[in-house]
Formats: structure tokens, C-alpha cells, sequence
């Protein structure tokens, strides 16, 4: 049905491997901040809470800038990363997963918190009364009833990070086959002369991953109700 | 047994009590608001006394002037809940293995046989705790606190959330708890009826202060 080219392969298989990365590595991340600012109260928790919600609501192509700045070749993170470590971000796809990762983080983040918040305490103190340390508390009771608002966290991740355009664009450009994405390849195809079918294609299948993402988010959310009240 | 001896400042409310005991069964008497829930929770290890000590089994659990605080996951006690609190992620089999895998103790399978018997349990296995009534719900909440194997037993006030018929459906299994599982428990309750059946020592608490503390005579 959709004649769909290598070229255009590429670029969905990219956003799909930058789109998986960034998820999977920012949910332990994820969990553990959800989990710090639905269980704790600490000094600077408002500011640590908006700085997490910062790419929300700032420009997308200001946090690409900044990842540049701090995450670029000469950057104070990436330089000392690339010395020491031997990670590049800049110009590569890593670069691009990176920028997905911390757009995507605030909408990752906010499932979680609030099925952590959800979760009923006297459930964990019963736990600890059965013998268990606060860390088994956490695997085996936290962690089970927010399961559902934890996946529902990564797949809105998810589908936020392959539409993720600004901050990558501007911090690992736009280059085929490595930090090309679906929407910098619709970017470019549609500024091309006889782009216009291309695009089209890779339209169609960023509305049907979005859609299928949301879906799946809506699912778990669910789940997630059915959990807590123990059917 | 179990030797209390604390304080607590509570916002207004100020509780201050002692006793000893060796009984099987100590009744923690007392109207809703004297004290009973949170002397409970101070023995559970869920509250921290500001000044005192408490003893369970010939251990310190609790000495403000030596800064010893044991946390609950340490003390070996077993707690049960008014309000049940089984995790409704897990079926009733799963609840009732919580405590022995939590402390890492061996399979027992004659000991949970027995307490699957005793409570009559055995039926209800399979299900989630959304799917169980009331009285099923506690009896699972006392099957799960036993397997755990404590060396006491609390309860704050098991049948307070259920209706006259349910008592009196667990209350013969609380009797023959007391009388086979052979594990020392704290009882509390506002309940004269009940202690009579089941204590045998009282603690009564007014306002937070011990009033009175003997055999079950003293709730007359």
C-alpha cells in the first residue's frame, strides 16, 4: 500500500532506534524522580520540579542550543566525555536519542508521578510489618502498582521522542543515515521539488506510530485503575 | 514478654504509658482517642517514641536514651490491620507467602497448611483480594501476619471495619488462634465483649494514660 523507499526506511528505522534508546534510558531516570517528587520534600523540589518541565515550555530549538553548548565537541560536558569516555553526542544519532530523551522527559515523568502518588501507603507499611526493607518495599509493592503508570509514562515518551524535531535539528543537524529522523526527513523532502509523495509516506506513518502510542497510553491508564482497586 | 514504657507528644495530645506483660493475649482497652493506635504503632516500630524504652521477647526494640530504634522490617512482629491492607496486586496465595519470602525463610508447608486450615481459607487461594468479602479479607490479613512467623502478634482492632454477623463469623478463629498458633498478641479494641473472650490481661488506656491493667476483671 505505501510504497515506502530504502531512504525513507532509514530514516523511520532511525527515529524508531533513537525513539527506543531515549525511552529506555530515561525510565530508571524517570521512576526515580517521579519517585522523589511524589514521596519527598526537600529544599529546591519546586525548582527541580520546573527544570525538569522546562523543554515543555521552552523553545525547542533554545534546549538544542543548550545541549550544544553543553553536550557539543567543545561543550564542558561533551568535551570531557569524549576525552575521558570516548562518547560523542554531537552529529551522531546518540546526539539525536539525547535531545529526544530530555524533550520527551517531562511527559515521561508525569505518569509516573502521579500513579507513585495514587499508590496507598498503608499498603508499603504493611509490607515493612511482614519483614520487608524499604528497598523490597519498593520493587515489591511500589513498583507492581505503578507498573501501569509507569509504562503509560514510556510509551507517551516514546511517542514524544519520534516526533521530537527542534532540539535535534539543532543539536546533531540533519544528516541521512545518522541523525536523520522521520520528521527532518519530512523537513527536507518537503522543501524538495517532487517531495511532496515522499512526505506524504512518512506523514502517514508518524500520524499511525502517534496514534498507536496514544492508544497504548490510554490502555495502561486503565490498567492502571483496575490495579489499584485489586480485580 | 513485652515491657512499654513511653512518650509521645501527638499535637495536642500527649500519650503516656507503661506496662508489663506476659500474657497471651494483652487487651489494649480504651475509648477512640485514648491512645490505643498509636501505643500499637509505637510497638509495631511505625511511631517513634520521644522518650522510652520498649522490650519485645528480652530485645530492645526501642531505647530513646541508648538512640536504639529497630525498624519495623526488623522486629519480627506481625501486624494486623482494620483495614485488612492485603496487596491487590497479588492473589491470596501470593499475600500469604509475602512475609515468609520477604524474610527469607524456608517453605513450611505444614505450617501453612495448618493456618490455611484453621482460617479456612484454603477455597479463596486463586482469588485477588477484590474479589473477597470482608471477613475473608481479614482472615487472609491474620493468615499472612502468621506465616511471617512473628514472635508477637498486634492487632488493632481486626473487626472493627466489619458488621455483627462478620464478628461474630472470626471471632471463633481468633479464640482458636490465641489457643493453637501459640504466638503472644496485643489486642487492641474499644469492645468490652470481645477482650472478655479473648484477652487475658487487660491495659486500659483514658486519655493517654494507663488507668488500670490486670486480668479481664478489670474491664467490669
Amino acid at each position: 500500500m505505501l510504497d515506502i523507499s530504502p531512504a525513507e526506511w532509514t530514516a523511520i528505522l532511525l527515529s524508531l532506534r533513537v525513539a527506543v534508546i531515549a525511552t529506555l534510558v530515561a525510565t530508571p531516570f524517570g521512576i526515580a524522580l517521579a519517585w522523589l517528587l511524589a514521596r519527598k520534600d526537600f529544599w529546591g523540589k519546586s525548582f527541580l520540579d520546573a527544570v525538569v518541565h522546562l523543554p515543555l515550555v521552552l523553545p525547542p530549538v533554545v534546549t538544542g542550543y543548550l545541549l550544544l553548548l553543553t553536550f557539543g565537541r567543545r561543550g564542558l560536558v561533551g568535551a570531557f566525555l569524549a576525552d575521558h569516555l570516548g562518547i560523542v553526542f554531537a552529529f551522531r544519532w546518540t546526539g539525536a536519542a539525547l535531545a529526544c530523551g530530555v524533550m520527551s522527559f517531562p511527559l515521561l515523568v508525569r505518569p509516573m508521578r502521579l500513579s507513585i502518588e495514587a499508590i496507598d501507603r498503608r499498603l508499603e507499611q504493611a509490607a515493612e510489618t511482614l519483614g520487608a526493607a524499604p528497598l523490597k518495599v519498593f520493587f515489591t509493592v511500589t513498583l507492581p502498582l505503578a507498573l501501569p503508570g509507569v509504562l503509560a509514562g514510556m510509551v507517551l515518551g516514546f511517542a514524544k521522542a519520534i516526533g521530537e524535531f527542534g532540539a535535534t535539528i539543532t543539536f546533531v543537524s540533519n544528516i541521512p543515515g545518522e541523525t536523520q529522523t522521520i520528521s527532518s526527513a519530512i523537513y527536507s523532502l518537503i522543501q524538495t521539488p517532487d517531495g511532496d509523495a515522499a512526505a506524504g509516506r512518512l506523514v502517514i506513518v508518524s500520524v499511525i506510530l502517534a496514534l498507536g502510542a496514544l492508544i497504548a497510553a490510554e490502555w495502561f491508564a486503565r490498567r492502571a485503575t483496575q490495579r489499584l482497586h485489586g480485580n | 514478654m513485652l515491657r512499654v514504657d513511653v512518650e509521645k507528644q501527638l499535637g495536642e495530645f500527649s500519650l503516656s504509658a507503661s506496662f508489663e506483660s506476659e500474657g497471651r493475649v494483652t487487651g489494649l482497652f480504651g475509648a477512640s482517642g485514648a491512645g490505643k493506635s498509636s501505643l500499637i504503632n509505637m510497638i509495631a516500630g511505625l511511631l517513634r517514641p520521644d522518650r522510652g524504652t520498649i522490650v519485645i521477647d528480652g530485645e530492645t526494640v526501642d531505647d530513646t536514651a541508648a538512640g536504639i530504634h529497630v525498624p519495623t522490617w526488623r522486629r519480627r512482629i506481625g501486624y494486623v490491620f482494620q483495614d485488612a491492607r492485603l496487596f491487590p496486586h497479588l492473589n491470596v496465595a501470593q499475600n500469604l507467602d509475602y512475609g515468609r519470602r520477604m524474610n527469607r525463610l524456608a517453605a513450611d508447608p505444614a505450617q501453612r497448611t495448618r493456618v490455611v486450615e484453621l482460617l479456612d481459607i484454603g477455597a479463596l487461594l486463586d482469588r485477588r483480594p477484590g474479589k473477597l468479602s470482608g471477613g475473608e479479607r481479614q482472615r487472609v490479613a491474620l493468615g499472612r501476619a502468621l506465616l511471617s512467623k512473628p514472635r508477637l502478634l498486634l492487632l488493632d482492632e481486626p473487626l472493627g471495619a466489619l458488621d455483627e454477623a462478620r464478628k461474630v463469623e472470626i471471632l471463633p478463629y481468633l479464640v482458636r488462634l490465641r489457643d493453637e498458633a501459640n504466638v503472644p498478641m496485643v489486642y487492641v479494641s474499644h469492645d468490652v465483649a470481645e477482650l472478655r473472650q479473648l484477652a487475658t490481661q487487660i491495659v486500659m488506656l483514658r486519655q493517654g494514660r494507663v488507668t488500670s491493667f490486670g486480668g479481664v476483671k478489670v474491664l467490669t
